[in-house]
């Protein structure tokens, strides 16, 4: 089981990031295009509220709609106020392939639906977190809110550069371990 | 004959494995000029080729083949392919071990007497004592370099140890210190001292953590006594019509079927495939599996009680800076029914890295009681608690009636149940290692689950009497005489400490044994 996730990290290729930039994909272009093909797809609150531009992506199979809603819900899976879209993005960009996308098209439904249910246009417009969570709760048990929260344990924090949000250092043996560099450092006590 | 040996040499000792039983036991036999062909199932790395990467590291040596579970452990439920978190490769989970290396306590060694009847227990004293095992003791100490011990230097306690070290003043206790642990203080046996990398379940890439990887398998291959087969995964023993065993069959990398024909078989392949390639072995005149009249093979499976706690502060602790166990409170080891349980338990500091904390801290939880606790990652402290578990004979490892392997073997389910005193003594630990960081001012303490398991003991127990285990007190085979088990698996009863110093003075004393057998002409 493990080690099946840990592939799903190894396939995430950060690299692609910057080149798909350079073609002007930002993420405001993307959901300009989402707008465009859906008329009841309204970005949610969290979406719009992130500052930072530096992800985006070109979608392969997945819907915009789908996909924004996606990141959305790794988000509350795993919410770090501190951590940037653009590593929610990393963490699921692999669900975009034409094998898994009729999976998660259809489980992003059952989320839209549990919210229209409960009186919202989607998931993505409901506003408030806990409201957002208490939708999650419906599917925890489900294999495609398990296949989702799985792979993220390694999909996000397995990603070198969101290490450094968390304090972790990552690799020492390059740099001679910490003998010299304040493995007894602790000051307070 | 010098190595290589060649298949038809029924001269050689095989020996399946080359662990801390396996690695140590093939060097001690080839130093005393025994010729042993040393089945390896997995590569070969050294300190050059390991990564100080959780998953990477996990990907290039932990022993992912499929396993099933069952039982009401939380393993099954959180980790449920992966009952155990052990090596494939050569060295065995001697690359992955933290080094904590400690002397079983006398009381324990005699687990039945010193608790009496426990309610579900399958208890048995080992058939030998503290006294006759105090000289291997000394013996192993030496050869893996541990600290605190033969006027050894203790090493320097990092920032997670010296939290915890006050935490544990504070609370009163007394046998607090930076651990007995197979890494060098200073320079030793061509060893560096330790350079508080961390990583140390990744393999340490100073060497400054012993591991027979690269230190008992190629100075037994030195001696030219010594093959190891790497990629060589052993899948049945043969024997002949008197009850002897006469070979090993192996696949190799290619999915190749070999007989590398023996004189003696030792087994020492951790305590799942250990008892799985003695059930995989069944024969007309064996058929309940290889060395199993007693019925014993695979039961009485032991993973230890464990259990973690982590906890957050309002300052920075930076714990997963050095030597990742780097501490020891020793105070709850001790056997003292007025606790509500039988036996004791050790408290260790313990840290992961992110990749790992988020994988273990809580698995399968999710949501903003989860992540807040990683978000104070850089203000945290971590220990492992580790205790004695009780020997249960419905706990076993069996062959799967369904799964099977790359090579086309039954694979083994894991079948644990807590027992009450496990249970009893789990919560106790939380609450105790909870009270270590409260007094230090934690702002908040997480009781962790267990991760799956490395301490894998028990499932060829040894006994005094045949029908009481699998093994007497040599590690050999009440059935067949010239088959032996020679890892984990002999363990009697698991005691509170880690295993592995056990069983390389286990290893180092059978080796004596089987040299001056063969030499009498006993085997």
């Amino acid at each position: 089981m493990m080690k099946k996730e840990s592939q799903i990290t190894f396939n995430n290729d950060r690299a692609s990031t910057s080149a798909l930039e350079s073609e002007g994909l930002t993420r405001r272009d993307l959901l300009k295009r989402a707008t465009a093909l859906s008329a009841t797809f309204v970005v949610g609150p969290g979406f719009l509220a992130s500052s930072s531009a530096a992800w985006a992506t070109e979608l392969q199979a997945l819907k915009p709609e789908t996909f924004a809603t996606l990141v959305q819900m790794a988000r509350d899976i795993y919410p770090h106020d501190h951590v940037g879209d653009e590593f929610y993005v990393t963490a699921v960009k692999g669900y975009d392939t034409e094998d898994s996308a009729a999976d998660i098209e259809k489980g992003i439904g059952t989320l839209d639906a549990a919210a229209r249910i409960n009186g919202h246009s989607s998931y993505l417009n409901v506003g408030w977190e806990r409201e957002r969570v208490k939708i999650l709760q419906i599917f925890e048990n489900s294999a495609f809110f398990q296949q989702i929260r799985g792979g993220l344990v390694t999909g996000l924090y397995n990603q070198k550069a969101v290490w450094p949000l968390f304090g972790y250092e990552g690799e020492s043996f390059s740099g001679g371990g910490y003998l010299d560099r304040g493995f007894n450092d602790i000051n307070w006590l | 004959m010098a190595a290589p040996f060649d298949l038809n040499d029924s001269s050689v000792v095989v020996v399946i494995g080359t662990g801390a039983g396996g690695g140590v036991l093939a060097n001690e036999l080839a130093q005393k000029g025994v010729s042993v062909v040393a089945l390896e199932a997995g590569g070969r790395y050294l300190p050059e080729d390991y990564v100080n990467d959780e998953w990477e590291s996990f990907g290039q040596l932990a022993w992912t083949d499929p396993r099933t579970t069952s039982g009401d452990w939380r393993v099954a439920k959180d980790f449920s392919g992966l009952p155990a978190w052990i090596v494939k490769a050569v060295g065995g989970s001697t690359t992955h071990w933290a080094g904590a290396s400690l002397r079983f306590q006398e009381h324990e060694w005699k687990a039945k007497s010193s608790y009496g009847e426990v309610e579900g227990a399958n208890l048995l004293d080992w058939p030998i004592d503290a006294a006759e095992m105090a000289p291997w003791y000394e013996k192993a100490e030496d050869k893996l370099g541990v600290t605190l011990t033969g006027g050894r230097e203790g090493l320097p306690g990092n920032n997670n140890y010296l939290v915890f070290e006050k935490g544990a003043k504070a609370l009163g206790y007394k046998e607090v210190h930076t651990g007995r642990m197979a890494i060098n203080s200073a320079d030793n046996d061509d060893r560096m001292a330790c350079r508080q990398t961390g990583f140390c379940f990744q393999g340490c890439k100073w060497g400054a953590k012993w591991s027979s990887a690269y230190t008992d398998v190629p100075r037994g291959e030195s001696t030219g006594n010594l093959e190891v087969r790497e990629n060589a995964h052993a899948a049945r023993i043969l024997h002949n019509p008197e009850g002897k065993v006469t070979g090993v069959e192996y696949f190799d990398k290619e999915g190749n079927l070999h007989l590398q024909n023996a004189r003696v078989v030792c087994v020492a392949g951790n305590s799942y495939e250990s008892p799985r390639l003695l059930l995989n072995s069944a024969s007309p005149m064996f058929p309940d599996g290889l060395a199993n009249s007693s019925g014993q093979v695979g039961r009485n499976y032991m993973r230890h009680m464990t259990g973690s706690v982590y906890a957050l502060f309002d300052k920075p602790v930076k714990m997963w800076r050095g030597t990742t166990m780097a501490g020891i409170i020793q105070d709850e080891a001790k056997h003292d029914p007025s606790r509500g349980f039988v036996g004791g338990y050790e408290m260790e500091t313990l840290a992961l890295g992110i990749p790992f904390m988020a994988a273990f801290l809580n698995p399968g939880a999710w949501g903003r009681e989860f992540t807040t606790a990683l978000d104070g990652y850089e203000n945290m402290a971590g220990m492992w608690l580790v205790g004695e578990d009780m020997p249960q004979e419905s706990n076993a490892v069996t062959l799967s009636p369904d799964v099977k392997d790359q090579f086309g073997l039954p694979v083994v389910n894991v079948h644990f149940d807590d027992h009450p005193n496990d249970v009893a003594m789990r919560n106790h630990a939380y609450q105790q290692g909870m009270a270590v960081y409260d007094a230090v001012g934690a702002t908040r303490t997480m009781p962790t689950p267990p991760y799956p398991s490395t301490h894998n003991l028990g499932t060829n127990r040894m006994s005094e009497k045949p029908e009481d285990g699998v093994v007497n007190r040599w590690g050999q085979s009440h059935d067949v005489s010239n088959l032996f088990v020679s890892d984990g698996s002999q363990f009697t009863t698991g005691a509170a400490e880690n295993p592995t110093l056990t069983i390389v003075a286990l290893a180092m004393r059978q080796a004596e044994h089987i040299a001056s057998e063969l030499s009498s002409k006993n085997l």
